[in-house]
């Protein structure tokens, strides 16, 4: 698998896109600037300190019209060109904004709704049929080529919704509602991860996006609408009793069984998600067994507890929630 | 009044009167209770370079904890304590506080008066900012650093996210600062306005004191907002009301725009008087006059203006209106031309003078380049679009700091090198202070110039580790290594100066042959000023002035007093007596920190502390027993 991919300057749709042609204009447009004043001054002070050396100091109260108002020429033709490249930039700038805002009339667009929490991101893909709606947790899975409409809101504090190959960042406030749309033309994964200060874990709040082609987008969805999967054996189902009888389920939702708590991610495929606790640690057997056990050692703050289980009920609950895929 | 004389008069030598009417006494209480600007300006001055010191050293734990992937030298319970302590101490703390304590102490001197305006106001400005500094240190060695960031975006930084008393300190640490601020723009402003020496109409006024009058005007409008906001955010977590609170029909990004309406004019209040240094140095190490002398204090006033409309750029990500964003970006675009004016303006001043290159000529130069990148960084984040993208990256950590360490504290730095002489009567080493520069320069740009990449990267602001597989490890190793050069730059520069205190080469009244009002007078100045009050009749008087430049007679020698002259001409007007050494202002900030402080505990610390400030300023403004002469007037 490659790294996924996360650059400014690397975009994978129309709105990264649209936004490093206009950083090309502006970055050429400053490089231009700043060579041409800093040798206007460059020049200036070479002459003046030469001339210190060779004549020693003049006269400070010594003027020369002439000169004076050659010199407040040019200083008006600076100001001049200053105001006609600051006028090109403002125009560069809004049509760039309203290409942006080019997608926000697409009527196809998927939409999906996502929550910042302290410290992960709550994902989830409405339906008219509120029992077909999916919830996952930190991975954004959307569809190559078709735009998506992010509705962005937030359950504490406030965060911010940035994956930089993708598009710029956007706040999620809580009590309000912010809209971000997005389309990637390129599969393939992005990352990305929160950017407003959100306290202790701001930075292990990382937030993936994967673009697949639409039919295996459209099967990773149905597959996500599905109840968990009934546990496969003794073990695993020991495993199911396990964690309904924990304090597991106050926080932590799997859909087709009693548990239902809403603070926590919901886990009903949760062996389908690539990372652990918002990209903090990969999803494997011996992660998820550090991380249950002790998360304060992986992530210092989040809000899930330390959960002590007796070894043999711990391997029947990994056994168990390896199978939620 | 007749206030200007002929020299010929042969004053009579009130060399001793004066020094008895404006000497302070020795003693605790004489250092306790001076009023005096210039012991005012000093102590500004050195507490704000403390903190200085101190948020440098900030800065440099977190460049440790950020120099490889997943280091653990400070968790992120302490890491977000650091860099809001960093933020706070940089922007409340040292910044505004140093460029108005060299306001406070140049000011007077080169307006050619004796003293500010309201000189106990000024002495509890700086016990107020004393004790407001102290006490968020305090808090930080106590494990009560606030931790929500320099902004203190609520509601994390509100009574349910920001639990403890941390985010108390802050927003009281705020109101200590703000108030000290507001002490000394009013301070400032009628000085400037109502103390200038006779001729110094507002169009022969320095440009230091140009920038510092803007300035002040400036911090009358911003404070007011944070002021506002600081106290909302306390009475949220302390007495529960709901300003902020979403649920509650508050709103979250109130906090912002009135956070945001100060803050964004404070970048301006921190840099505007750095632009007064720049002029101020350019002149006499240029040897010429300053090039478009109208549009220099014209684009100072503009800025000021533009300054208060361009808050927004920091809320571009926020979600509000378009067009209203738009709106914005012009503004911010606007504010370039005033600023990129005066640079052409100073370009043209070098280009008719003649270069000396020392150390506060080549702080200037290292200013004139860092400046201008910061300036079109500045332009880039103007654009909503791409402010999308790096805004709270490390790509706005490089603009923020080449604005401030390059747009301000390059000229600071400066400052310090060409005032040095003035202030303790001793040069600095010129070869360590073109070192120091040297270090500085070359540290800043390799602290900083990766942090623009790194931004571009993907890399958010105040994280406190990242993982391996991001790739920002070599970038932040190399800003790390420069932020230790950075900081070797800076410490050559302390030690210059404490080994100049006592053992530098003696200055003299003026060691760079400079144009002011300050130089005319002995290095460091007698207690009060000038013997003879000078007068004015030009804009660089200490070059101009011919032998028999009248000098203002009539102000009493004895007691100390002022000399008042109209707002726009400086004509002498009437004379106004100051008060002497007291201790009331000292009493007044004890009994304001008493409140402030207490109130993060209980509510009855307002009714209580105010109780005691109103003794306090009973005490202050007890009308002063008559002098003995009046006395025995008023005898029968």
């Amino acid at each position: 698998m490659t790294a996924p991919r996360v650059s400014v300057l690397d975009p994978a749709g129309p709105q990264a896109a649209t936004i490093v042609g206009l950083w090309d204009v502006f970055l050429w447009i400053s490089i231009a600037v700043f060579v041409l004043v800093v040798a206007c001054f460059a020049v200036a002070t070479i002459r003046a300190v030469r001339e210190q050396r060779r004549d020693g100091d003049g006269d400070p109260l010594a003027t020369d019209p002439a000169s004076d108002r050659r010199m407040i020429r040019g200083v008006a033709a600076a100001g001049i060109v200053t105001v006609g490249t600051l006028l090109a930039l403002l125009v560069a700038s809004i049509r760039s904004g309203r290409a942006l805002a080019a997608l926000e009339d697409d009527a196809g667009a998927l939409h999906v709704r996502v929550t910042g929490r302290q410290w992960w991101w709550q994902i989830e893909y409405e339906h008219d049929d509120p029992g077909q709606s999916a919830t996952t947790a930190n991975e954004l899975h959307v569809p190559v080529g078709r735009t998506v409409h992010l509705e962005l809101t937030s359950a504490d504090v406030i965060h911010s919704f940035w994956v930089p190959s993708i598009h710029g960042k956007k706040d999620l406030i809580p009590g309000r509602i912010n809209r971000t749309w997005i389309r990637i033309d390129e599969p393939g994964e992005y990352a990305g991860q929160c950017a407003e200060f959100c306290g202790l874990e701001h930075a292990r709040m990382a937030i993936a996006i994967h673009a697949d082609p639409p039919d295996v987008f459209a099967a990773w969805l149905a597959h996500q609408r599905e109840p968990a999967a009934s546990p496969r054996d003794a073990e695993a189902a020991r495993g199911l009793a396990v964690f309904t009888g924990s304090p597991c389920v106050l926080c932590h939702a799997i859909a087709g069984t009693t548990a239902g708590g809403r603070l926590g991610p919901d886990l009903t495929h949760a062996a389908s998600r690539g990372t652990l606790a918002a990209g903090a640690l990969p999803n494997t057997i011996g992660n998820l067994a550090g991380w249950i056990l002790d998360p304060q050692s992986v992530k210092p703050g989040a809000h899930m507890p330390a959960t002590s289980l007796a070894p043999a009920d711990l391997h029947a609950l990994l056994a168990y929630l390896e199978g939620l895929r | 009044m007749s206030a200007a004389v002929e020299r010929e008069l042969e004053l009579p030598d009130l060399t001793a009167e004066l020094a008895c009417a404006w000497t302070r006494p020795r003693g605790l209480r004489g250092w306790l209770g001076d009023v005096d600007h210039k012991a005012i300006g000093r102590r500004y001055i050195a507490t704000a370079f403390g903190f200085f010191l101190l948020g440098g050293v900030l800065a440099l734990i977190m460049r440790l904890q950020l120099a490889a992937p997943n280091r653990e030298l400070v968790g992120p319970d302490r890491y977000d304590q650091i860099f809001t302590t960093h933020g706070s101490t940089m922007m409340f703390l040292f910044a505004v506080p140093v460029m108005q304590g060299f306001g406070v102490y140049l000011v007077p001197l080169m307006l050619g008066t004796r003293n500010v305006a309201f000189p106990r106001l000024n002495a509890y400005g700086y016990w107020v900012y004393l004790i407001g500094g102290v006490f968020l240190w305090v808090g930080l060695l106590t494990d009560t650093g606030p931790d929500a960031g320099w902004f203190a975006y609520v509601p994390l930084a509100g009574p349910e996210y920001g639990t403890g008393k941390r985010m108390d300190v802050w927003a009281q640490m705020i109101t200590f600062t703000e108030l000290s601020a507001l002490a000394v723009a009013v301070n400032l402003i009628v000085t400037t306005l109502k103390h200038r020496a006779p001729g110094m109409a507002l169009h022969r006024m320095p440009m230091f004191v140009w920038a510092t009058l803007v300035t002040s005007v400036m911090v009358v409008f911003a404070m007011p907002a944070v002021m506002l906001s600081s106290g909302q955010l306390a009475s949220d977590r302390l007495i529960a009301t709901h300003f902020f609170n979403a649920a509650e029909g508050g709103d979250p990004l109130l906090w912002q725009h009135l956070f945001w309406y100060f803050a964004h004019p404070e970048v301006y209040i921190i840099f505007l008087p750095a632009l007064g240094f720049v002029s101020s140095i350019l002149a006499p190490f240029a040897r010429t006059q300053l090039v478009g002398y109208t549009a220099l204090v014209l684009a100072t006033v503009a800025t000021a203006f533009i300054g208060f409309g361009v808050w927004v750029h920091h809320m571009f990500a926020t979600g509000l209106p378009q067009l209203g964003q738009s709106f914005f970006t012009a503004a911010s675009l606007l504010i370039v031309i005033p600023t990129g004016v005066q640079m052409f303006l100073w370009i043209a001043t070098v280009w008719r003078g003649r270069v000396r290159l020392a150390t506060p000529m080549l702080y200037v130069v290292a200013f004139f380049v860092t400046f201008l990148i910061g300036g079109l960084t500045g332009v880039m984040i103007a654009s909503v679009p791409l402010d999308l993208q790096v805004h709270d990256t490390f790509f706005i950590v490089a603009h923020l700091h080449y604005v401030l360490i390059g747009g301000a504290v390059f000229p600071l730095l400066g400052a310090v090198y060409y005032w040095f002489p003035k202030l303790t009567g001793r040069m600095l080493d010129e070869r360590a202070g073109k070192l120091s520069c040297a270090l500085v320069f070359a540290g800043f740009h390799l602290t900083f110039f990766p942090m623009h990449q790194l931004g571009l990267d993907g890399m958010p602001r105040r994280v406190y580790t990242y993982d391996e597989a991001t790739g920002w490890g070599p970038l932040n190793l190399v800003a790390t290594v420069g932020a230790v050069v950075l900081g070797l730059g800076v410490a050559l520069t302390l030690v210059n100066a404490v080994v100049a205190w006592r053992r530098g080469a003696i200055a003299g009244p003026d060691p760079w042959r400079a144009d002011g009002l300050e130089w005319t007078t002995s290095s460091p100045p007698p207690a009060y000023n000038f013997r003879d009050l000078p007068t004015v009749c030009d804009r660089y008087p200490a070059w101009t002035s011919p032998p028999d430049q009248p000098v203002v007679y009539g102000v009493r020698a004895d007691r100390p007093e002022l000399l008042v002259t109209t707002l726009v001409d400086a004509a002498p007007d009437h004379r106004t007596e100051l008060a002497n050494v007291t201790l009331a202002p000292l009493g007044a900030a004890l009994a304001t920190g008493v409140t402030f402080i207490g109130s993060i505990f209980t509510p009855w610390a307002v009714p209580i502390g105010g109780a005691l400030i109103v003794i306090a300023l009973v005490v202050w403004f007890w009308p002063r027993p008559p002098y003995r002469e009046e006395r025995l007037e008023a005898a029968p």
